[in-house]
């Protein structure tokens, strides 16, 4: 199961944003968030969500093995990770995320995003 | 610690070029939460009495409510406020978008302006870091070019307000424009930006507001979301948006139709919500956390090019398209475009446009004064008229400064159409035969604008034979025949103006947006409630909110009589044409408002407020409300 993304219907609201940083950092800011709106305008007129579609590129690109596959989803060993940032290099979508303290975090599929999206844009398949 | 909110005000002197950042103001957050309720206080406290709305001591103020930002639906109001130059009172005006929920993540519940910069100029802020840049290189150029400007050499993750050529050059219906294609609009405040030589502001914001309850706000934010989809709106209403109630204007008379002559037009297919998904729409275009986009962004295709534009929304289709006789929805949205690039706002703009039509039909403005023979319906004549505007051009000039001011240099009877209160041009509702929504229009603080009444439903359902607060529509689904409507009852109205009139402004002190309650129905408690997991204070909404929202009334009453010299009754009278002519046409033909009823209206409007018969609160009034104001 990974998160895909329909910009047809994305409005742009951000409640994706906003759902993300709450529900794992239980904080209020859409610029932590694990996935990224970005707006088109004026031309040609569409919403894009960045989001992490489980590719493992960042896998393959940590040199110390810190990222792993659990259930389908790619989740950072922060025991082993030693804040390089290769992943964050390695990641097509640019959704490899730096926190304040220069270390790596991401999606790990909490489907809050989903949920809540009003328009229906993100789903899981 | 001041949980829902940014914590800071920020202060700039664009004169002496300073900047302070400030603890937000215990005071203000304790009584008047936020939003309007800031811009009304700040306003009356501190800008110095009598100021010229366009000289430099005049303030811009811009501020969010402590719901601004957080995690719950439409939470992206930005609220701005200055003396107003159409006005000469109280001026306020929002928007959606993205602007005011970044100030709040850069640390900034409140920004106030004063001065006047040298050159012309953009604030840039950073977070911590704000300054005042040079803008010569933008100076004359379009908002959306403006923007597009900013963000390439900013980054995209800047938001931008900006002014168009009318800010610039100070028409007195000058808008703030953000976003490609939002805008707070009304009362001219983008002139006082303006004459402050500021083109724009750019703002990047990515720190944490601190909330009460992280959890419960998560948990009932979610809640709140799923109770949005339950409405029947969601997936009635959200389609179309603003512009689905186009038709039903037309239908029960309330339509403007040529500078508001007549009520209703026969082309309304052509300029309503489904033409716009038909011909325009390439995406729904939502606000900060909306789960409702009103915004459709679309394509206009004319003989003047392809142009991206969002909207309309209903009051430009009215304002714009049937009060100047546009029929086509691409020209419609090509007006829009213009104004938007002009940085002029389209209620005023199409009201304006549609007066002076009038004056050059009745011949009170010559051909050689207007400079081309100018059209009802014509692209080309309103596209004209707007440039020669925002340029301050020949009757441009004159028109810059709104239809009263116009009036008054065009002479004739050109102030009977001249459609206005206090200055500010009448919206999209045409009220000969809804003496509430003109009740309305007469006393709301900024002039004659919608945003703080709406009471259009009721009058018409009360003009068909239903209850005096009954829901229209369902009196379309019983048969209600709007054909030939009765004339409406004005006996009962006033309650149900005052009701609204706390209501709708309710929602801008929290610094959300009132179409989740107005338009689909979402229950007030989830703002009670977001608003406890958010501040940690408990809110009555019904008691506490209401009664602020009314006391605010009160205070801009106060500030308009300080600021307008002979202010009093004589300032909430509707324009001429709407007692003395009745509608010639439509479903509403043969209806006025007499001007006895304007005068009963008042009197008991002003009774039921605490105001003497001048319209002015009483001592105590005052008092009762804890305002200490003279």
């Amino acid at each position: 199961m990974t998160l895909s993304f329909n910009y047809e219907t994305c409005s742009g609201c951000r409640a994706c944003e906003l759902v993300c940083s709450l529900q794992n950092f239980k904080i209020i800011n859409p610029s932590k968030a694990m996935l990224r709106v970005t707006a088109q305008f004026p031309d040609p007129g569409r919403y894009d969500v960045k989001i992490c579609n489980q590719c493992g590129d960042c896998a393959e690109a940590c040199p110390t093995g810190a990222i792993h596959r659990v259930k389908g989803t790619w989740r950072i060993d922060m025991k082993k990770c030693d804040g390089c940032l290769a992943c964050v290099s390695a990641c097509p979508e640019d959704v490899m995320m730096v926190n304040d303290d220069g270390m790596p975090y991401k999606c790990i599929n909490c489907r809050q995003c989903a949920d809540v999206c009003p328009r229906d844009a993100l789903s899981f398949n | 610690m001041l949980y829902g909110y940014a914590g800071h005000t920020l202060r700039i002197d664009l004169g002496n070029g300073t900047v302070e950042k400030e603890p937000l103001k215990q005071e203000w957050v304790d009584e008047f939460i936020g939003g309007r309720g800031f811009t009304a206080k700040i306003l009356y406290d501190e800008t110095p009495p009598g100021v010229d709305p366009l000289g430099s001591d005049n303030r811009v103020v811009i501020a969010m409510g402590p719901l601004s930002g957080l995690f719950l639906p439409a939470a992206g109001k930005t609220h701005f406020a200055a003396k107003s130059p159409a006005t000469g009172g109280y001026g306020d005006s929002n928007m959606g978008g993205h602007f005011g929920v970044t100030m709040k993540y850069a640390g900034y519940d409140v920004t106030i302006l004063t001065g006047r910069a040298i050159d012309p100029s953009y604030i840039f802020i950073d977070n911590d870091t704000v300054e005042i840049r040079p803008a010569s290189h933008l100076w004359g150029k379009g908002s959306t070019e403006v923007e597009e400007i900013l963000k390439t050499d900013l980054g995209r993750e800047f938001q931008i307000l900006t002014i168009g050529e009318a800010g610039e050059r100070m028409v007195n219906f000058a808008c703030i424009s953000h976003d490609f294609g939002r805008q707070a609009g009304r009362t001219g405040i983008g002139a006082v930006l303006g004459s402050k030589n500021i083109k724009a502001i750019a703002v990047r914001g990515n720190k944490d507001i601190p909330v009460f309850d992280p959890k419960g706000l998560l948990k009932k934010g979610k809640a709140t979301y799923a109770a949005c989809r339950e409405k029947p709106g969601f997936t009635g209403w959200t389609p179309e948006g603003t512009a689905g109630i186009t038709n039903w204007c037309n239908d029960v008379g309330a339509l403007p139709t040529r500078n508001f002559a007549t009520s209703h037009c026969d082309y309304a297919d052509k300029i309503n919500g489904k033409a716009i998904l038909d011909e325009l729409k390439i995406t729904d275009k939502g606000c900060f956390s909306c789960p409702i986009p009103c915004g459709k962004y679309g394509l206009a295709k004319t003989g003047k090019g392809s142009k991206y534009v969002e909207g309309p929304e209903y009051e430009t289709l009215a304002l714009v398209g049937s009060n100047c006789e546009l029929s086509d929805i691409h020209g419609v949205a090509h007006v829009n475009w213009v104004c938007d690039e002009l940085g002029l706002d389209t209620c005023s703009a199409g009201a304006v446009v549609a007066f002076a039509l009038e004056c050059y039909e009745k011949g009170l403005i010559s051909k050689q004064e207007m400079g081309m023979e100018v059209k009802w319906g014509d692209l080309d004549s309103i596209v004209y008229l707007l440039e020669k505007i925002a340029k301050r051009e020949g009757i441009g000039d004159v028109l810059a400064d709104g239809v009263q001011k116009a009036a008054e240099k065009i002479g004739g009877d050109s102030a009977k159409f001249a459609i206005h209160v206090k200055g500010l041009e009448w919206t999209g509702y045409e009220s000969r035969n809804a003496p509430g929504m003109m009740l309305g229009y007469m006393t709301a603080d900024v002039g004659a604008h919608h945003s703080r009444c709406w009471v259009l439903g009721s009058d018409v359902a009360n003009a068909v034979g239903g209850a005096a607060d009954a829901n229209v529509h369902d009196l379309i689904s019983q048969g209600a025949d709007f054909e030939t409507i009765p004339k409406a009852d004005h006996k009962h109205v006033v309650p149900l103006v005052l009701k609204s009139q706390h209501l709708r402004p309710a929602f801008d002190i929290l610094g959300t947006c009132r179409l989740q309650y107005m338009e689909i129905g979402l229950e007030t408690r989830y703002y009670e409630e977001l608003y406890y997991h958010a501040t940690g204070k408990k809110l009555d909404f019904n008691k506490d909110l209401l009664h602020l929202s009314e006391k605010i009334w009160h205070l801009n009453r106060m500030f308009n009589r300080r600021e307008i010299p002979d202010f009093g009754r004589k300032y909430d009278y509707p324009p001429p044409r709407f007692y003395e002519e009745p509608i010639p046409s439509g479903p509403n033909k043969g209806h006025k408002v007499e001007f006895s009823v304007i005068e009963e209206m008042l009197d008991t409007y002003y009774k039921a407020r605490g105001w003497d018969e001048n319209g002015i609160p009483t001592k105590d009034t005052l008092e009762k409300f804890n305002l200490a104001v003279e």
